[in-house]
């Protein structure tokens, strides 16, 4: 069971996977980049990012999936982002107030580059949503092959 | 009595949450309960901003124009959001928790745990 | 100088610390270190606002500057964060025990494998607890309730024993229900205040004869806090949890994570928000007077240590209800000064049993004997706490009591009072089987080898003990001017949000 999970599922799974895994990445990056003025944000695009990652390691097996990014990685990852969003509410304080929208306060609706800190905000929690996900992912898998050891 | 419905039904997911977690002995089960009872919650959340015919928050059909007393409340869905991710944390959690237990027991039934007893 | 913007700190830096020891978490000491770090800035900051500022002073921060505006008549929209003379006596309580703990784990958590994770989670813990405190915003107060709640949950697994993942399990279930409960007792305040802060919410309410729904929501409300704070017919997960933690935790939960997440919030809620009814003083006396009656008498027949302990959390807890129940400013004042003395000797007695543990590998009462000829600090410390506890004279916790007890004399609870005094009497009885036990008597033969702790875990159950014996000074006027006075006062209606 396990050794079939290293190597991964079918070669039509592995193809339309390899197809699609690329677009939904980048899709997922694209809901991050636009959070501030289109629905979703960095929570839906970390999840999306996640679920390519996840998508890959169902597909092609564990080796390839941590590959890329370990479950090491992910803590890191995911610690830098919670960070990244905590000094930029604190850098707020600089101007007086947590959380000030410090850059571009006043923003143009439907510009891309114009909502301040907002947007790197997003790619914060999305960091942090993406590694987070992906890690309680693997973390749970891990525990399945401890279990089945037990056995 | 239709207007009432959507929180009758609401009402008897949370019961039915309930019902499981008292009730029932297996941990996937009472993890489930947790789930149903927590989305009923949610659910309420969502539909106590609801307004009859009324559109979204930052939505309206001329730029410029805006008409608060068409807009639904968009407070709760942003509140929901956060209830939710709260919500994955917890049934990660206790997931994670009832693998090792079967790791530990090699069963979900919690009436064969018996270390606490007494 | 006073900064108004310093507010935020108390949750931000333990956070900041939490995310920083997973990201070093190669380098073996630097989490111990961030771990006391962050406790120790969180506890001057809490006394900076103690000693620096005109007692009774109140501070309110608008998170991003989402103050109130005119367009929605005054209210506020963001996320206020309040610190009044309530919020700065629990600050300084919580931070105290955190950084003692924090000290004391460098020491205790040598035992473990990641410690990385023990500390990113006792400063999410602690961040939450912060937040809880210094939240002027319902609905702010829940996430940050949850934040301290589930890595209490992790925390108290950490052992990843049969007993620590049974009693998680059934910890994070209750825990669970709780948080539902208040959840939604939320969302009815909402739909029927239409504001999520706290002092508008009053405001709104005050003005208005209470509904069937205000009543619902206190029966919520109450169920849901009164799991946080096991106030007993909602105990049965504290007996297994608080045990099953490592020793620091269990006096991070016992100590101080029941009052924050249940006393804490009851009391801000029902004092502040809902202005005291007559319905809830009732409901919290007949809860207070059961849980000190079972807390004591099932405490009695404990032979594990730290399980003794714990049912005696669930006592000593219900005297702080029996205080603020009973709602006149003596009451609130004895239940405050309880809150304090318990924090201080509860997680003094959880350490010491840790100590205890760590230096005799066992918990239970009758494998023991005779300690204090071995481990003098440890057994004079526990000592301090255990007279404390039990209520001897000089020590702290004679004089909560006794204003208790006088105070519910003052009301016209003579039943009560009658009650509270017999129960401290069998306090002292299940105090006596603690100190007779474990620390005096004969030295066992298996025992012999045993060796004191090392000298970070003696300096806090030194420190917590010292603030066991002195604690009584807080009842000097100067002391209570600045520290207890302005608490009470903020709950009898006299300032607040």
């Amino acid at each position: 069971m396990s050794k079939e999970r290293e190597r991964g599922m079918s070669v039509i799974v592995k193809t339309v996977t390899r197809l699609t895994v690329g677009l939904i990445l980048l899709y997922g990056v694209y809901v991050v980049l636009h959070g501030h003025i289109t629905p979703g944000g960095g929570f839906a695009g970390g999840v999306i990012i996640a679920l390519s990652f996840i998508n890959l390691d169902l597909a092609f097996g564990k080796r390839v999936s941590s590959g890329i990014l370990s479950k090491e990685g992910t803590g890191v990852i995911e610690a830098m982002g919670a960070l990244l969003f905590l000094a930029l509410a604190l850098i707020g304080m600089k101007y007086g107030i947590f959380f000030k929208n410090f850059m571009h306060p006043d923003g143009e609706p439907g510009e891309l580059v114009s909502a301040g800190i907002i947007p790197l905000e997003n790619i914060a929690i999305a960091l942090k949503v993406g590694a987070g996900l992906f890690g309680i992912f693997l973390t749970l898998i891990a525990a399945q092959k401890f279990e089945a050891e037990k056995k | 009595m239709n207007a009432y419905m959507p929180y009758v039904l609401c009402l008897v997911l949370f019961c039915i949450g309930i019902f499981a977690i008292l009730s029932k002995k297996n941990i996937i089960k009472i993890i489930l309960g947790i789930i149903i009872a927590e989305y009923a919650v949610n659910l309420f959340l969502v539909m106590v901003a609801y307004k009859a015919g009324g559109r979204a928050a930052i939505f309206s059909p001329n730029r410029g124009e805006i008409l608060p007393e068409v807009m639904v409340d968009p407070l709760p869905h942003a509140l929901v959001l956060t209830s939710i991710v709260i919500g994955l944390a917890t049934t990660a959690f206790m997931i994670a928790l009832a693998i090792r237990l079967y790791g530990k027991y090699g069963t979900f039934d919690i009436t064969r745990m018996r270390e606490l007893r007494g | 100088m006073i900064n108004e913007g310093m507010i935020p700190l108390f949750v931000a830096v333990p956070l900041a610390g939490a995310f920083l020891a997973a990201l070093f978490k190669r380098l073996g000491w630097i989490p111990d270190l961030l771990g006391v770090l962050a406790s120790l800035f969180s506890f001057c900051l809490s006394l900076h606002f103690i000693l620096d500022t005109a007692p009774g002073a109140s501070f309110a921060v608008n998170v991003g500057g989402w103050g109130s505006f005119p367009e929605v008549m005054g209210k506020v929209v963001g996320i206020r964060l309040v610190l009044d003379g309530f919020t700065v006596f629990m600050l300084a309580i919580v931070n105290f025990v955190a950084l003692w703990v924090s000290i004391y784990a460098v020491g205790y958590m040598k035992r473990y494998t990641g410690r990385w994770q023990f500390y990113t989670l006792f400063l999410l813990m602690l961040a939450g607890m912060n937040g809880v405190l210094i939240t002027g915003d319902m609905f702010n107060m829940y996430v940050f309730i949850e934040i301290a709640s589930i890595a209490s949950y992790a925390l108290v697994a950490f052992g990843v024993g049969k007993r620590e993942l049974e009693a998680s399990f059934k910890y994070a279930v209750m825990g669970g229900m709780a948080s539902l409960l208040i959840l939604l007792a939320v969302v009815f305040l909402y739909a029927s205040t239409g504001t999520l802060n706290m002092g508008d919410m009053r405001e709104i309410l005050s003005g208005t004869h209470y509904s069937g729904l205000v009543y619902l929501v206190f029966g919520l409300l109450l169920t849901g806090f009164g799991l946080k704070a096991a106030l007993v017919p909602f105990h049965a997960w504290l007996p297994d949890a608080h045990p099953s933690a490592p020793a620091p935790i269990s006096a991070m939960l016992s100590g101080v994570l029941i009052k924050a997440l249940g006393v804490y919030t009851i009391a801000r809620i029902f004092f502040d928000v809902f202005g005291f009814p007559h319905q809830v003083s009732i409901i919290l006396l007949v809860l207070a007077a059961i849980s000190m009656g079972v807390g004591a008498l099932v405490a009695l027949r404990q032979w594990d240590m730290k399980r003794l302990l714990a049912y005696s959390s669930i006592s000593q807890v219900g005297y702080i209800m029996l205080g603020f129940g009973i709602g006149t400013p003596l009451g609130v004042m004895g239940a405050l000064f309880h809150l304090f003395n318990h924090s201080m000797f509860k997680s003094l007695l959880f350490l010491a049993s840790g100590a205890v543990e760590y230096s005799t590998g066992t918990r239970n009462m009758k494998e023991m004997g005779g300690l204090n000829r071995k481990m003098p600090v440890t057994g004079g410390t526990a000592l301090a706490g255990a007279m404390s506890l039990a209520g001897i004279p000089p020590f702290a916790g004679f004089w909560s009591k006794l204003v208790i007890i006088v105070a519910a004399v003052q009301a016209h609870h003579m039943k009560l009072a009658a009650w509270a005094a017999l129960m401290s009497i069998i306090t002292i009885v299940y105090v006596f089987r603690i100190t007779r036990y474990a620390f005096l008597g004969e030295l066992k033969e298996k025992l012999a080898g045993i060796k004191e702790v090392p000298l970070l875990m003696r300096v806090s159950l030194i420190i917590l003990a010292l603030a066991c014996i002195l604690g009584g000074l807080v009842l000097l006027p100067q002391v209570r001017k600045m520290f207890l006075s302005p608490a009470v006062r903020v709950l009898i209606g006299m300032g607040g949000v």
